[in-house]
């Protein structure tokens, strides 16, 4: 799986004495083509949701942090204070999609391949079994009121599995400061509406066949060893 | 298919058709099943059920089948232009001029993050026209303010016509489908309830 995030290094060098320094984010790439995940989501959708949603938070996410920088820098607490929501819903945006990429895969690479190892394990132990896991989630997936997230995670403290969802762009961590996001399925209207229109539960459905385990697993393994 | 090119047809197919459709069928089927939510009108039932700020969860169906009747009658074919009249001068009054309330409106719109709605509101207290922006099912109904105009910038409204151009929908809205007659209407009735000030009747 190699999924590079580019990172620039933007310094601002106006003042000599002044050397910050500013991550900036860019795109990163897919690792596999927009029509490879079809027919579970189109090509259409694949490349609309990198090119276009995604890369608007990036941008945004960009334009935010510099302002923060900038008003850090003239010690302007109230527009710090002021840009958070920007920064959570366009950073959130960056964070979210970003793990999306990796929970999916075409199947002839993977994708829709049951978890084997620790993590299948888990899932038997907790829900029953893995159709049981994907009915909760697809219910939870399917009432999220307007925009969100449906996400399978592990609380790295507690070492057990949850099922969360977010709104809006909310990082998991809002639901909890030690959730480690597993599998995040985007439930936007834009990941799905060109293709399933309104049927939000047929795109929870099918979208498993493409869901990469072997990524979650590797997540999974990293926090309970 | 009266709001080619700007809507389209299959847009409103799918978004008459089955979103509103699908929350008034739920609703019918919540209210089949609760007396007491039965017997009260729309309206009441929004209030009742947003219960000040902690929804019940027949509110979320309750309140968007209000919400798409009311941008329906939003719009109409051939629509955009300048509002005329008491609406226009009522605008000047509150934002300065058109083109500010315009770019205020759009404005707006675009950095609304998630679902929701903007809205064009007459504010019960303090007597003014204002922008309002509301998530995912809120209406400013529950505030107790009087919605004039309103936009539905929940993506599936615009998403097959536009893709994720926001701001070419919300253009649109503005330059062809927006209805000043409604919206005029809307604040000739609300004008029975708030009192916009003195009528400039001439001096003889």
């Amino acid at each position: 799986m190699a999924l590079r995030t580019l990172t620039t290094r933007k310094t601002l060098t106006t003042f000599p004495q002044q050397l910050r320094g500013l991550q900036t984010f860019t795109l990163p790439d897919l690792s596999y083509d927009y029509g490879a995940l079809e027919p579970a989501i189109s090509g259409d959708i694949m490349q609309l949701h990198h090119q276009k949603h995604h890369q608007t938070y990036i941008t945004n996410y960009n334009k935010a942090l510099e302002q923060l920088d900038d008003a850090i820098a003239k010690g302007d607490a109230s527009t710090a204070v002021k840009l958070h929501s920007a920064i959570k819903f366009n950073g959130g945006g960056h964070v979210n999609h970003s793990i999306f990429w990796k929970n999916l895969a075409p199947s002839k690479e993977g994708g829709g391949e049951p978890p084997h190892g620790s993590l299948g394990w888990a899932i038997d132990q907790s829900y029953g079994s893995l159709d049981k896991l994907i009915a909760k989630m697809n219910a939870e997936g399917a009432a999220v009121q307007g925009s969100g997230w449906v996400w399978l995670a592990v609380d790295k403290e507690l070492k057990r599995l949850v099922v969360e969802t977010t709104a809006n762009q909310d990082p998991l961590v809002t639901k909890g400061p030690s959730l480690v996001p597993l599998i995040g399925i985007d439930v936007w209207e834009h990941a799905y509406y060109l293709q399933y229109k309104n049927v939000r539960p047929d795109y929870l459905k099918n979208i498993w066949k493409v869901i990469n385990w072997k990524y979650a697993s590797e997540m999974y393994e990293k926090e309970c060893p | 298919d009266a709001l080619e090119p700007y809507m389209s047809k299959r847009t409103l197919e799918l978004h008459w058709g089955e979103h509103h459709r699908g929350y008034v069928e739920s609703l019918n089927k919540y209210l089949e099943k609760d007396d007491i939510l039965y017997g009260y009108t729309l309206d009441e039932l929004i209030r009742v059920t947003y219960n000040n700020g902690n929804p019940l969860p027949e509110y979320n169906v309750a309140a968007q089948v209000w919400n798409h009747d009311f941008f329906w009658e939003s719009m109409q074919p051939g629509g955009g232009n300048l509002p005329i009249l008491g609406l226009l001068q009522q605008i000047e009054k509150d934002f300065g001029s058109f083109s500010n309330f315009r770019e205020e409106f759009t404005e707006t719109a675009l950095t609304l993050f998630g679902s929701g709605w903007v809205w064009l509101v007459l504010k019960r207290n303090e007597k003014r026209l204002a922008i309002a922006t509301t998530t995912n099912a809120v209406t400013p109904l529950v505030w107790d303010d009087i919605p004039l105009l309103s936009l539905d910038m929940w993506e599936h409204a615009y998403y097959l016509d536009y893709k994720n151009d926001k701001a070419r929908y919300v253009n649109v809205f503005m330059d062809h489908l927006v209805s000043w007659n409604a919206a005029l209407a809307r604040m000739a009735r609300a004008q029975s309830f708030v009192n916009l000030g003195e009528p400039k009747i001439p001096v003889a």
